[in-house]
């Protein structure tokens, strides 16, 4: 039963990813100008480039949106050199490659998303939690509110606040950038390197948790108080359990489930908050690179941030679909 | 049927008072009431719904949430170490009480039981709550026992609430119920989302492990029928009082109290088949009682004093309790009511 | 600029009920606080635009490049000198339309789509659910982002394309929504009886199940519209924007991309992410609002 689930999880990521890997092929094939060829015979005429190398990148071109080849073959390529992992060279930085590029800048990315993600998750859905709750005080429940309010506000802003008040009046933390780029050449496993790491990632960490502890806090609150309406939670306290037991075992771990499920859709938003507050500080991953191939008009590197967030997003939300039913049982067995 | 009619009482209730706080004002839910259970008495607990048949279960296991609150009152149970009043005691006192003194048994059918924890766990739960110096294997030998007297196997212990049937469900909740051996059980309507059937043995098997820890057993329920078999006494409520307490033959054969007797005409019997009779008009709202006895309005026997005076409960020559002006003469050892002060009481609500 | 609110349109506005909306403001203060910010942020762009000559104090060179507030300008210039009070002015109304337009092209093809799905099933439903569950995993801003720079060309972005582009994922919410609710509602008893008494399904659907979802619709609107606009932020801010028209997402990217902060120019940076706050504050307010009237058990968590 395990086994099935796992495999119907895994051929629908396979399929989602490629339905979106078929949107991004026919994505400027609809567009009624061609903007990339347009682009590319601008930078052609505007930069002295060897025409050996140019030669190189209208082959790629054309290998990937060459319009000289029937549709069909077109559509074989492009998924062949996807499947390569091969997203063709980077305009602005050439020769470097696409997957050279993303793979410089996806750790950074993981690792700032990945943290506030958890935390974000774990406080705002803690908050929530605590909110509903009837024996919290009056303050816990008092706390949703604002942060609801602070939720409406997109990151981006609260980043460029932050910026203000924090780093550059009180100057209590680095404007931006990951590491102190005169201490360290570049990066290195040793604690020095990772505390600065850590120094400097707090500000766009803030600005993606504060932008949306809300929403979780606001989620758990509503869904605790449903729960706690159920016969299970009421017959806990019938059975004279103690407090801390119903309410980790029988009220959170019930009200938390749809949280899961909501983490799972928030993904690709989450993905989106981070592009803006890494590019607002000057953080090396995905949203820099895509804010300087979007200066650059460099829209290999578009297209191959594109694909790694889709693949990246897919592979998320089965992982929290895999890890769903070691929280709701009933999924086990398939009734859903 | 081991029931000591003559013993000293397991739980006396006396003047229990419920009140909620809504918006639209005060609801007297219970309403001065009084009763007592004899050791390995099992009670029939009826009345409308709304009636706060539900709220006297969740009074005495002071499980009242605001905006309710337990006014006025006294539940006092006899156990081996003496007596406690469950309305006396303080908040971890009353949560120790809990299933070790007074279980509550729900509706288990439906979603009592925790969908994310196996049934062992759940049972694991309650005693750990209770007796935390036993050992697991104890814990586990003594929840497997339990399932085995609810006539359930023992695996049990290891699946979760759905691979389980309603019926299942519901010997899961009376198991738990009877893990810690406690005086009182309250049911409240354990056999409702039943099937017939299933009802049955549902119902026999809550007798049966009441008999086996000597417990007595408040049985929450609106099927008379059930209640005629297996119950020793039967107590009506109307409105948040208790209207008449009668052994279940003498209820069923010579009802007292004309809510009883509409009550008891309007089940479907073998001699009167075709001629349903409902009871007319509807249940009161709580919030807007009628005047002196709140069933005056539907009663085919009311009289001028009914729309004016709360009936004084009497208790008969053999032992029988009924609140109403019909037996107001009838009954010679009838104490004269101090009506003016109930009558307060009952317009209190609409103030 | 022909800029028409959100007015409390899904409110009954009838006037011999002006009192009793009035009472119930007072019972939902989400949406009272909300509405009073949105109607100031419009009053503001409205009365600014009238008195002020927007068409050239809101564009370059017409002032002194980055003077602090001063009484000539009361919110101080940029650095391509734009008068910023008359900026801030079009920029609620220009960054109001892309919302607007995004929302209504949402809240349409969103209910379209979704009555399709939920009250006829089969394949427009399972169309639906696919494409639901692709763009899901596509993070809005890179789908976006995407589209901009694919489409259209970057130095010939209008307040239009702006819209548009913020369209393509404003009626998603929108269609789940209405689907759901198309779904719970057409088992009804009142549906039946409709059926029964011969009405069409078009009837059914526009004589029955709409004023149903009204309450929740008017949500779902200010939800996109909210989304829109944040969508239309993402883009701004990262260059794809309009970039010659003073939007307020414009502005902010600009002050960004001349190191406003690092250069003390304060005001450049605080009244356009004034602006974005309130504007977001309010549409959040009134979301919540309306919530609360749609399904007013969601009080009770207070």
């Amino acid at each position: 039963m395990q086994l099935r689930y796992l495999l119907q999880r895994l051929a629908f990521m396979v399929f989602v990813i490629w339905s979106a890997i078929t949107l991004l092929f026919f994505l400027p094939r609809l567009s009624p100008i061609n903007p990339v060829r347009e682009r590319f015979a601008e930078l052609q005429r505007s930069t002295g480039w060897a025409p050996r190398d140019m030669e190189r990148l209208v082959k790629v071109y054309e290998v990937k949106f060459g319009l000289n080849k029937p549709l069909l073959e077109q559509y074989a390529d492009y998924m062949a050199s996807v499947l390569r992992g091969d997203l063709g060279f980077s305009i602005m930085r050439y020769p470097r490659t696409v997957s050279e590029l993303i793979a410089q800048a996806l750790p950074w990315t993981i690792g700032l998303l990945l943290v506030t993600t958890l935390l974000t998750f774990a406080i705002g859905t803690a908050i929530g939690a605590l909110a509903a709750w009837p024996r919290s005080p009056q303050w816990v429940k008092g706390m949703v509110t604002p942060l609801v309010v602070l939720a409406a506000v997109p990151p981006y802003l609260l980043g460029l606040l932050l910026i203000y008040f924090v780093a550059f009046r009180a100057k209590l933390l680095p404007l931006g950038g990951a590491y102190t780029l005169g201490r360290f050449t570049g990066p290195e496993l040793s604690l020095p390197f990772i505390l600065d790491v850590a120094r400097h990632a707090v500000l766009p960490a803030l600005s993606l948790i504060l932008a949306s502890v809300g929403f979780w806090a606001l989620g758990m609150r509503g869904m605790g108080v449903t729960v706690q309406g159920e016969d299970y939670v009421l017959f806990a306290e019938h059975k004279g359990l103690k407090l801390g037991r119903i309410f980790y075992a029988y009220y959170v771990r019930n009200a938390i489930l749809p949280q899961v499920t909501a983490l799972a859709l928030a993904l690709g938003s989450i993905v989106s908050a981070g592009i803006l507050v890494e590019y607002l500080y000057g953080f090396p991953g995905l949203g820099s690179l895509l804010n300087s191939a979007i200066l650059a008009n460099d829209f290999f590197v578009i297209y191959g941030i594109g694909l790694i967030t889709i693949v990246a997003v897919a592979v998320s939300m089965t992982l929290v679909d895999l890890l769903y039913p070691l929280l709701d049982p009933r999924i086990r067995y398939g009734t859903r | 049927m081991t029931m000591n009619q003559n013993a000293a009482p397991t739980l006396r209730v006396s003047n229990l008072r419920v009140t909620y706080y809504t918006d639209a004002g005060r609801v007297t839910a219970v309403n001065e009431v009084s009763f007592a259970l004899a050791p390995g008495e099992r009670l029939g607990l009826v009345g409308e719904s709304g009636c706060g048949k539900s709220t006297l279960a969740l009074a005495l296991m002071r499980m009242i949430k605001p905006p309710g609150r337990i006014e006025s009152g006294s539940a006092i149970v006899r156990t081996d170490k003496g007596e406690v009043d469950l309305f006396a005691l303080d908040e971890e006192d009353m949560r120790r009480a809990r299933l070790s003194v007074i279980s509550y048994i729900p509706q288990g059918a439906m979603n009592a039981l925790n969908p994310v924890l196996r049934v062992g766990q759940q049972m694991i739960d309650a005693l750990q709550a209770h007796v935390p110096e036993m050992s697991y294997q104890a814990m586990r030998e003594r929840a497997e026992q339990a399932l085995e007297s609810v006539e359930l196997k023992r695996s049990v212990f290891n699946l979760y609430p759905h691979e389980l049937s309603g019926g299942m469900k519901q010997r899961v909740c009376i198991a738990i119920g009877i893990l810690l051996s406690p005086r009182v059980i309250i049911a409240d309507e354990p056999t409702s989302a039943l099937d017939v059937v299933v009802q049955r043995q549902v119902m026999e098997t809550i007798c049966k492990v009441q008999a086996q820890i000597g417990a007595s057993l408040i049985l929450i329920g609106h099927d008379m029928g059930l209640m005629a078999q297996v119950m020793h006494r039967v107590a009506v409520m109307y409105a948040g009082r208790l209207v008449e307490v009668s052994p279940v033959r003498a209820l069923f054969t010579r009802p007292l109290h004309p809510y009883t007797q509409a009550l008891i005409q309007s089940l479907p019997r073998l001699d009167n088949r075709g001629v349903f009779r409902g009871l007319p008009g509807l249940a009161p709202s709580l919030l807007r009682l009628p005047s002196g006895c709140a069933f005056h309005p539907r009663c085919a026997q009311a009289m001028a004093v009914c729309a004016q005076v709360v009936p004084k409960p009497i208790t008969t020559a053999d032992g029988r309790f009924v609140a109403c002006h019909l037996h107001d003469s009838v009954d010679s050892d009838l104490t004269p009511a101090p009506v003016l002060q109930e009558q307060s009481h009952a317009n209190a609500p609409a103030a | 600029m022909n800029l028409t609110l959100p007015q409390p349109a899904s409110l009954p506005t009838q006037p011999s009920q002006t009192v009793l909306v009035l009472r119930y403001l007072r019972r939902n203060p989400s949406l009272a606080v909300g509405l009073v910010l949105l109607a100031f942020l419009v009053g503001f762009g409205v009365i600014g635009s009238l008195v002020i000559d927007v068409d050239t104090r809101a564009y370059p060179l017409a002032a002194p490049p980055v003077q602090p507030p001063s009484p000539e300008y009361p919110l101080g210039t940029d650095r391509d000198g734009r008068d910023l009070l008359a900026v801030m002015a079009r920029g609620v109304l220009l960054t109001g339309a892309v919302g607007l337009i995004a929302g209504t092209v949402g809240i349409i093809v969103g209910v379209v789509v979704g009555f399709l799905a939920g009250y006829f099933g089969g394949a427009v439903d399972s169309v639906l659910r696919w494409l639901t569950e692709v763009l899901i995993t596509i993070p809005p801003l890179v789908l976006q982002v995407l589209i901009a720079s694919t489409i259209v060309d970057k130095n010939k972005v209008t307040v239009l394309t702006m819209a548009g582009v913020a369209s393509v994922l404003s009626w998603m919410g929108t269609a789940r929504m209405v689907r759901a609710q198309v779904l719970s509602l057409r088992e009804r008893a009142f549906v039946n009886m409709a059926k029964l008494s011969g009405m069409s399904d078009l009837e059914i659907i526009f004589k029955e199940l709409m004023p149903n979802m009204l309450p929740y619709l008017a949500a779902s609107f200010v939800g996109a519209v909210m989304g829109a606009i944040g969508a239309s932020f993402g883009l701004e801010a990262l260059g794809l924007g309009p970039v010659r028209e003073p939007t307020i997402g414009m502005t902010i990217r600009w002050a960004v991309y001349h190191s406003a902060i690092f250069n003390q120019w304060w005001w450049w940076v605080l009244w356009p992410v004034l602006a974005l706050i309130l504007i977001f504050a309010s549409l959040a307010l009134i979301n919540r609002g309306l919530d609360e009237l749609a399904n007013p058990r969601v009080r009770r968590s207070e």
